[in-house]
């Protein structure tokens, strides 16, 4: 049931990708965004999409998942494309319908807004696809420690994330098994009006509500228990290396940008 | 009333990475008035076989028939079939989520549709059967011990009268004072005639309680038979990572002592059995 989610879930095969440094993979996902807008010309988007192509191909990911990805955009993105079609100022008229305009300019405008919507969630999908959320938050957490010298709390912030990420499917899998429970009862999600469907809610939300803390008391006191006292000292199982592959992944996508920018 | 489970297999999340067949052709009985014993090592499948029985998952192939109805087929009630085949879940006392014990207990009886006199009666005969201490019926459910909650949690689930109840391990985490308790109220409920499915680890109170017992490994349905039929296959069962009763471990041992004692089901059976053996060794000498 609420299982099915799969947005930035991270797929568990063994590939290049996936062996990748996480602090590169994050650069290097901040630098593909900023490739995706750096293209003026709808041409640039041809390298865009062969990039991504190319990244999901090594990856071993099926390409159906990264557009699953996109599925739930569908509607913001509908909308961009109808926005900047019919009010964009243009000079080029192609239809003219009563008051409605539309222009080649903002037709050109319309498909270039929605594919940089398209890149940047595929993108930033290709990252959490490839990249489990615990080797994320502590790529992130190397990436930001230079700024704990102005007293920024990069380790604070990187362990919370961690264990946000790492509850998700652990609230998901129980929300499930108390909706189940519920329905068994006689309980009914599904239909009525919005209040009766808020209202319905109740006894899969408190129950959810006072499982979490639960959870989130025993974590602390675990927690506690194994003298966590922060990010002060502390020593990694894993230590970072990066690989000859990082470096051809960093040229391929300098190359990119070179390439994006040129166009 | 009785649940016929024909060929029932179930894959989880097919076509995924994550894919795992959990149940493969499974074929069972559950006749009216069984209290059926189903046991398994973790993961064999249990939990999922018990979700297939109210219509909470439906299977991949095969098909459930409820007093001979295909419970997915389509047009076909699951609420109603859900008011027939109640279902206590794993650790159920975190499912409670009422102002008070009594609210709680309601709720399935209220989604019924009962109202008024016939919701009250309904509540506190649920009540009654789990035998929890009167006061405890206007407390707020998170007031009460683990063991306290799971009784709420099960009279929650009686109270919707179904004919056919199940329970996945229902004693699992309860102190020794608190699984006696909550067996004896499973064994009064199946003597008021109501058909029980229970899942459990505890191989002593399945051996006790138990009319029929199936036993699950990784999916397939291994055996099939009363408690006795099965415990009398030690070896397989070990063999599935199960144990064997206590009684019948000590049968066991004292065979290999010499002493000639057939497998016994309860502390009473095998006292029983001791005495007579010694009579008789009396009476040789």
């Amino acid at each position: 049931m609420l299982k099915d989610i799969t947005l930035g879930q991270y797929y568990p095969v063994k590939s290049p990708v996936h062996n990748l440094d996480p602090r590169i993979k994050i650069i290097l996902t901040i630098a593909f965004i900023v490739a995706v807008f750096l293209g003026s010309s709808l041409w640039a988007f041809f390298p865009v999409a062969a990039y991504i192509i190319l990244a999901a191909l090594l990856a071993h990911l099926p390409l159906k998942l990264l557009l699953k990805g996109i599925k739930p955009l569908r509607i913001i993105l509908i909308f961009t494309f109808l926005l900047n079609l019919f009010f964009n100022a243009g000079e080029t008229v192609l239809v003219e319908v009563w008051k409605i305009r539309i222009t080649l300019e903002g037709l050109l405008t319309a498909i270039r807004f929605s594919m940089r919507l398209v890149f940047l969630v595929s993108g930033a999908s290709l990252l959490t696809l490839t990249t489990p959320p615990v080797v994320l938050t502590d790529g992130m957490e190397r990436l930001l420690s230079p700024l704990r010298k102005i007293g920024f709390p990069a380790h604070e912030l990187a362990m919370m994330m961690s264990i946000a990420l790492r509850f998700i499917p652990v609230l998901l899998e129980e929300a499930d098994k108390i909706m189940k429970a519920q329905m068994a009862r006689g309980a009914d999600f599904e239909s009525g009006n919005l209040i009766q469907r808020a209202k319905s809610m109740v006894p899969l939300l408190v129950p959810l509500f006072v499982s979490a803390f639960r959870r989130a008391g025993d974590l602390a006191m675990a927690m506690e228990a194994r003298c966590y006292h922060g990010g002060e000292g502390r020593t990694r199982l894993r230590v970072m290396k990066l690989t000859m592959n990082d470096l051809y992944a960093c040229l391929i996508t300098v190359a990119l940008m070179v390439v994006v920018a040129l166009i | 009333m009785s649940i016929r489970i024909e060929h029932m297999s179930h894959v989880y999340q097919p076509g995924s990475p994550f894919e795992a067949d959990a149940l493969e052709d499974i074929d069972l009985t559950i006749n009216d008035g069984d209290l059926l014993a189903l046991i398994g090592h973790t993961g064999s499948g249990k939990s999922t076989l018990a979700q297939h029985l109210n219509g909470l998952l439906t299977p991949t192939s095969g098909r459930v028939l409820v007093d001979g109805e295909d419970i997915n087929a389509k047009g076909a009630d699951r609420r109603a079939l859900r008011q027939r085949v109640g279902l206590l879940f794993q650790y159920a006392e975190y499912q409670l989520f009422e102002e008070t014990v009594y609210k709680d207990i309601a709720f399935g009886p209220k989604n019924q549709g009962l109202t008024g006199d016939e919701l009250d009666a309904r509540v506190r005969e649920a009540f009654a059967k789990v035998h929890l201490p009167a006061d405890t019926l206007e407390k707020s459910p998170f007031e009460l011990s683990g063991g306290q909650m799971r009784r709420v949690a099960l009279a929650g689930v009686v109270a919707m009268q179904p004919r056919v109840l199940v329970m996945d391990e229902p004693i699992a985490g309860l102190d020794p004072k608190g699984r006696d308790e909550l067996t004896e109220v499973i064994r009064e409920l199946h003597d008021g005639g109501v058909t029980i499915v229970l899942i459990s680890h505890n191989m002593d109170d399945v051996a006790r309680i138990a009319t029929r017992v199936a036993v699950l490994d990784k999916g397939h349905l291994a055996m099939l038979g009363t408690p006795r039929e099965i415990f009398a296959r030690g070896e397989e069962l070990e063999s599935m990572g199960l144990d064997v009763p206590q009684t019948i471990q000590l049968c066991r041992r004292l065979r290999e002592g010499g002493m000639g004692v057939p497998d016994c089901l309860t502390n009473e059976e095998l006292a029983a059995a001791i005495c007579e053996t010694l009579k008789g060794g009396a009476a040789d000498a």
